[in-house]
């Protein structure tokens, strides 16, 4: 009985709640006549079309930088590194590649400057990092208007210069790793096996790195500083490598995330990219110091699981779609409940 | 020996440092009206007509800033109060003033309730207020979208098949504020110089004003200054930290349900589910352009702010068509700059908080140095 209690208390009760809705979700649908092989695997393609996205939130936790609301300064980078790669003409898979070898620089050099405006405010950060994103949105706006794209796959066609609000990806690198070793059971079930490898490998890669000794400095710096600087860690140089590490990670999230949705968002696409992620990442059990790639998994999940489910289950019960309140409800409830919590507050 | 003391450089500097977002803006809005091509009469009957609008919502951001809880992105709620009072005296068809005043008595208990909740949370994420009260906007929003977009028709009774969506249940997108469309606008309005000026609007925020010059040196204000100050030092001088924080918030929030049925009573209609999220950002940015910061604000930067910010974003899009030949370009600009404004005021005030700490200790250094010096 201990050792359950035990369980509940490290598991968190919110996350509970969470499982169990999702569970009864699960439960209820086949009996309203929801699919659910389609069920399960919609969740599945939203888990690795979102899961990369979330975990560009780890590096920047475990450095003690905080949630990373700047986000959508990574996506940019992987919008910029994706129409670049379909400007030089690259198509199919290639261009996937190519997307995210033009995205990796620019994904470390504004990495590298939010890292280092973050270092200046240390405490303010989360407030700061959020409005970092919406502004670089808002400067994208402008220059995704002036830059000089002509590829007419991109363009629009009456002006002949600006680039589309939302450009397919079709041609270049719609379903690459969707497609790849997919595996299908029966007529409904689908796994995409390429896309949820590709995080297998992106999570590897962060865990390995964390095990590292830059990554142990990095864990070091997030959850004790004064002993971190006490022991010889440069401080400011691990933090801004932890950011450069998550805004590289959402632009690579934001590459694969098109891949299977298929078109390339533009504008203010970006803009609310974060708030998801975030909860996401919060229902895995991650709080605002600490975060693993366990909560990674189990928060998207739990979070893409709820977001496919509520809309159909729901639609069948009471003939009203009420998955918009209440993906808003959930996600920002679980943001404020790991905002609020005692033990987080006196870092 | 005087290494340590302020040069007058050092002074200047830190002035225009303070002031660097205003100095800024005004540089952004004189080269934009300069290539508007709007005339001087056109500006002012616009900026006269915004500042009416708007400056009773910012006013209300004045209060937890004295309280030291920072900007209070949760006067969304107050937003939203607002809103479901208009809402209920659309559905009564209860118009002019008394539809306003009625409006406001809905509102008043439920922004009570939602500014009482707000401050429980933020008691409890102290030192991170912004950005919880930020969530908390988006959490009341949810809340706000399920009652509206679902209880209003079965739950709560609208009669008036104009405000319900099609389906039966829900307000629609838009409300026609038809009944008190410039309702308090109307009341007193004046010609000057070919311009109108809405006085009773006016006449409306200086009250206001009035009651925060004296709200400061009340009793209750003092509180909050002591609070805002510092925490623990307050809590042993007696003041109940807790209780006086969440008073802030909700007098904070009640305000801001009564600045935005101002707002709408001008604009018209009610854009049901945008008009709160927008207002909390354009008013927040409007004060950090008069120089406000997250610590400290007045009245003074509430209008210089409300002018300055809305002439930017009455003059840009022209600029921009005018200066690069898209109207569209001086629209995105004008969402980057009020964006960027709040950025730039918050990265400030972080480096700032910790630049006074070594400039204060290093002053007092220079002090005992000059009194050592004097006994010799």
């Amino acid at each position: 009985m201990t050792k359950i209690r035990k369980f509940m208390k490290s598991f968190g009760w919110p996350r509970i709640i969470i499982g169990l809705f999702l569970l009864s979700l699960f439960i209820i649908a086949p009996f309203v006549g929801v699919n659910l092989g389609t069920s399960l695997s919609d969740t599945l393609i939203r888990f690795g079309m979102n899961s990369v996205l979330v975990l560009a939130m780890v590096p920047m936790i475990h450095s003690g930088c905080g949630l990373n609301f700047g986000l959508p300064l990574g996506i940019i980078a992987g919008l910029l590194g994706g129409t670049l790669s379909i400007q030089f003409g690259f198509t199919g898979g290639l261009s996937f590649l190519m997307a995210i070898i033009l995205a990796t620089p620019f994904g470390l050099l504004f990495g590298w400057g939010y890292g280092s405006l973050l270092n200046r405010v240390k405490g303010g950060e989360m407030m700061i990092a959020t409005y970092v994103g919406f502004s670089s949105v808002a400067f994208m706006c402008m220059m995704w208007l002036i830059l000089p794209y002509n590829h007419p796959t991109m363009i629009w066609g009456y002006a002949g210069s600006g680039l589309r609000t939302t450009i397919s990806t079709e041609g270049f690198y719609l379903h690459t790793l969707n497609n790849f070793l997919q595996i299908q059971i029966g007529e409904k079930l689908i796994i995409p096996t390429g896309m949820i490898l590709f995080f297998a490998l992106m999570a590897f890669l962060v865990w390995a790195f964390l095990h590292t000794k830059t990554g142990t400095a990095m864990t070091a710096v997030g959850s004790n500083p004064v002993f971190a600087r006490a022991s010889g860690i440069n401080i400011d140089r691990t933090r801004t490598l932890s950011v450069m590490m998550s805004t590289w990670l959402g632009a690579i999230g934001i590459l694969v995330y098109q891949q299977s949705f298929g078109f390339i968002q533009l504008y203010m696409g970006p803009f609310y990219m974060a708030l998801p992620a975030v909860s996401a990442i919060l229902i895995g059990g991650a709080s605002v110091n600490k975060a693993s790639i366990t909560n990674v998994v189990i928060g998207t999940l739990f979070f893409q699981g709820i977001l496919t489910m509520t809309p159909s289950v729901m639609n069948s019960i009471i003939h009203t779609d009420m998955s918009e309140v209440i993906r808003i409800v959930v996600s920002n409830g679980m943001i404020l409940y790991a905002l609020t919590r005692k033990s987080e507050v006196s870092r | 020996m005087s290494e340590l003391r302020e040069t007058k450089g050092e002074k200047f500097f830190n002035i225009i440092e303070k002031n660097a977002v205003s100095i800024l803006f005004l540089i952004i809005c004189a080269v934009g009206i300069a290539f508007s091509g709007y005339s001087l009469g056109y500006l002012g009957q616009e900026i006269i007509t915004r500042v009416a609008r708007n400056s009773f919502l910012i006013i209300s951001l004045l209060i937890p800033i004295m309280a030291g809880m920072g900007l209070n992105f949760g006067m969304t709620l107050g937003a939203m109060a607002g809103q479901i009072g208009l809402i209920f005296i659309s559905d009564w068809g209860i118009a002019g003033i008394p539809g306003m005043v009625l409006a406001m008595i809905i509102s008043t208990p439920i922004s009570a309730l939602l500014g009482w909740l707000c401050g429980k949370i933020l008691n409890m994420a102290k030192g991170r207020e912004m950005v919880t009260s930020y969530i908390i906007g988006f959490f009341i929003n949810g809340i706000y979208q399920l009652i509206v977009l679902y209880g209003m028709g079965p739950v709560i009774p609208i009669k008036d098949p104009a405000l319900v969506l099609p389906r039966g249940y829900g307000i629609r997108n838009t409300v026609n504020l038809i009944g008190i469309r410039r309702a308090l606008d109307d009341v007193l309005a004046i010609r000057v110089f070919g311009l109108s000026i809405p006085l009773m609007t006016f006449i409306v925020i200086a009250l206001l004003c009035l009651f925060m010059v004296w709200f400061k040196k009340s009793k209750l204000g003092q509180d909050m200054r002591a609070v805002g100050q510092d925490m623990e030092v307050a809590r042993a001088a007696g003041i109940r930290v807790e209780h006086t924080r969440i008073v802030s918030i909700v007098i904070s929030t009640i305000l801001a349900g009564y600045g935005m049925i101002i707002y709408l009573q001008n604009m018209g209609t009610l854009n049901t589910y945008n008009s709160h999220m927008q207002i909390g950002m354009f008013s927040i940015a409007a004060l950090l352009v008069g120089g406000a910061s997250v610590n400290r604000a007045s009245i003074g930067n509430v209008f210089l702010g409300v002018t300055l910010f809305h002439l930017m974003f009455i003059v840009s899009p022209m600029a921009g068509k005018n200066l690069i030949g898209q109207a569209q370009l001086g629209e995105f600009f004008r969402v980057f700059v009020s964006y960027g404004v709040i950025t730039l005021a918050l990265v400030l005030y972080e480096i700032r908080k910790r630049r006074s700490r070594t400039r204060a200790g290093r002053l007092l250094a220079q002090d005992q140095l000059d009194a050592i010096k004097e006994e010799q």
